[in-house]
């Protein structure tokens, strides 16, 4: 009990810390915003889910990827599949040429369901398809590149080019993918309209309950031996290695559980938003995920969430207000973020915050010693001080 | 290839726990290991001196698996090890310590000797991980050992040069390997850090087999059981200290007149 205390809560600090942003996604929000603006936030919250992927892989494991925005798609889309088959009913497509296809197979005169479409018709398969589907892509990217030693810089931009790889091949097969449109026109879920405002709650509240359950993962991996050893790795991976550790094993791993996460958040924002396009699988949603885990404090897991939600608050107040300008203001935050505040909103709390908090309350300071962030793992020994991850 | 060094080979090849055989690397054309032999008994305590480029890192970075053999063998306990990958060379029972203290300098003394435990080393493993009372007994002994008991909770980062360098011998304690290879474990060192050296190699080496690179001919002195000269890549004298220190040929390119 008291180890699942410290290793999942993270002692007291990390508790209140979890503690807080539940208040807040599961009272605040649905208590002060109608619908329509607790659909937004649930739509920022399933980004939430892909920087909490990037803190794990990044943050701890030090392999920055640039195409997260592939998993979230390609969760995003195996849901949207299955949805849009439900869509397409005989019934409901009558007037096609072509009855009980997707219209955007219509339009583009297919005559039959592609064969990679048939399995959606099942719900079970898509929910095993949305994070199955994502990690077995990771699965082989990360094959392919860790056991070869690819790291560093070139593994970002290899998968850089895979992000620009998909998002070419939706828009390119439009008949089998719907293009740069997307998949739109989602209604139902086994019945169940989803545009309705108390199924938009709902999902708010499943969406909120699965990123907790992505947040308690993170913090059981960060707070066991592995996450020490991806610490490690990324300071000395020769080392590990010649400790007898298979280091592209752990790599390939964490890659994969940052893959499912971001899947999870896909098929979450298909279901909340009613469609999915390639849009959100490209270069720039994927180095846009990369900001909102930068800005919240790339070794936090709380972090990055309130890293989201800050710069879609932004986002959407300003590029409101200065349409032009949002794409700048976005570039120089992250290199402000970067230069001046490497660890994010989650180093600024530890610097500026926990100090004070601390000073008023001993008690705490006694609790939870120098733990590396609000949000970040405890570490598996809190009997001593880890200056590093919050320096 | 010296005659002497192959009728040691004869006599006493039963016992050896590492055989280097015949073993060549070239880099674009520079041959940095020249097929090389070399045996070392279970249980012995070798050093490997040499002018600088001799090959005595590379060899090192052969056995453990860090460079490829463009051709020869290397035999440990009967295994192959010239195929395998570091980490199954280490799993094997080879540990090696690099010439500049490799130590995770984020984590505590405690942290970093734990992580060389040789229990969950798989990814699944390591989640199910858990410090049980015999984890922390090794630990303690270890940091016993090398000196740095009451310096457990501390970050590694914080150590003197000289305690990094401990700190790694233990890290490679913690994995209880077969035969342990040190690149130049008192570089850097006090006088005072250099003797605690000497007593903590003479005890650990009681019960493995070793190779040590050093340059500290007094330090050698004190702690090999038998000396190996490299020069250009191929094995130059083998013997005693003494016997090699009065080798001709060795005091012409290493020693010095």
């Amino acid at each position: 009990m008291k180890t699942l205390y410290r290793n999942l809560l993270g002692g007291r600090e990390g508790a209140v810390g979890l503690a807080v942003l539940a208040v807040l996604i599961f009272a605040v929000f649905p208590l002060a915003l109608d619908v329509f603006r607790l659909n937004l936030i649930g739509k920022y919250l399933t980004y939430a889910f892909v920087a909490i992927g990037l803190v794990l892989c990044w943050g701890y494991g030090g392999i920055l990827s640039l195409g997260q925005g592939v998993f979230f798609g390609l969760g995003g889309y195996c849901m949207a599949m299955f949805l849009k088959l439900e869509a397409s009913t005989p019934e409901a497509t009558a007037i096609q040429s072509t009855p009980g296809i997707p219209d955007f197979m219509d339009w583009n005169q297919l005559t039959a369901l592609p064969w990679f479409w048939e399995p959606f018709h099942s719900f079970s398969f898509t929910l095993l398809a949305v994070p199955l589907v994502p990690c077995l892509l990771a699965f082989v990217i990360g094959v392919a590149m860790f056991r070869r030693r690819v790291g560093d810089v070139y593994f970002a931009i290899v998968t850089q080019a895979i992000a620009l790889i998909l998002s070419v091949f939706i828009i390119g097969q439009q008949g089998m993918t719907g293009g740069v449109n997307g998949i739109t026109d989602l209604k139902t879920l086994l019945g169940w309209d989803i545009r309705s405002d108390s199924a938009r709650l709902v999902l708010y509240f499943v969406n909120g309950a699965l990123l907790f359950a992505c947040i308690l993962t993170g913090r059981f991996l960060l707070s066991s031996k592995l996450g020490k050893l991806l610490v490690a790795m990324r300071d000395k991976e020769e080392r590990v290695r010649f400790s007898g550790y298979d280091v592209a094993g752990f790599k390939i791993f964490i890659f994969c559980v940052a893959a499912v996460f971001s899947a999870v958040g896909g098929a979450m924002f298909t279901l909340q938003v009613g469609f999915m396009s390639p849009s959100f699988v490209g270069i720039v949603p994927s180095i846009e995920m990369v900001i909102y885990a930068a800005v919240g404090g790339r070794l936090s897991l709380l972090g990055a969430v309130y890293g989201t939600l800050l710069v879609n608050f932004g986002k959407s107040y300003f590029s409101e207000s200065f349409p032009e300008l949002w794409l700048f203001l976005m570039g120089g935050l992250f290199i402000a973020v970067v230069m001046a505040f490497p660890n994010g909103l989650a180093g600024l709390y530890a610097r500026h915050v926990r100090p004070r908090l601390s000073r008023r309350a001993p008690a705490a300071r006694v609790a939870a010693p120098a733990g590396p962030a609000p949000g970040a793992a405890s570490p598996a020994i809190p009997a001593h001080a880890k200056p590093t991850e919050a320096a | 290839m010296t005659p002497p060094l192959m009728n040691q080979t004869v006599q006493t090849a039963q016992a050896f726990a590492l055989y280097v055989e015949g073993l060549t690397v070239a880099f674009n054309g520079f041959t940095a290991v020249d097929n090389l032999n070399l045996y070392v008994d279970r249980g012995e305590l070798r050093v490997v001196i040499g002018p600088n480029g001799a090959g005595k890192t590379t060899l090192l970075d052969l056995i453990c698996g860090r460079t490829r053999a463009t051709s020869g063998s290397i035999r440990f306990k009967d295994i192959e090890l010239t195929r395998m990958s570091e980490h199954e060379i280490v799993r094997a029972g080879v540990g090696r310590k690099f010439q500049t203290p490799s130590i995770y300098e984020t984590l505590s003394v405690r942290e970093n000797l734990e992580v060389s435990f040789p229990r969950g080393r798989s990814v699944f493993g390591a989640m199910a991980f858990r410090r049980t009372p015999d984890v922390v007994e090794r630990v303690e002994r270890t940091a016993e050992d090398i000196f740095l008991a009451d310096m457990l909770d501390q970050s590694a980062e914080l150590l003197s040069h000289g305690q990094k360098q401990w700190l790694e011998i233990g890290m490679l304690l913690m994995q209880e390997p077969e035969l342990m290879m040190l690149d130049e474990p008192v570089a850097g060192m006090s006088v005072s850090e250099r003797e605690k050296t000497v007593e903590l190699l003479n005890r650990i080496a009681s019960d493995r087999s070793m190779i040590v690179i050093e340059h500290d001919m007094e330090f050698v002195k004190h702690i090999a059981d038998k000396v190996t000269v490299l020069h250009q890549g191929k094995v130059l004298a083998e013997g005693s200290m003494e016997a090699v220190q009065s080798d001709p040929r060795v005091v012409e390119v290493y020693l010095g007149h």
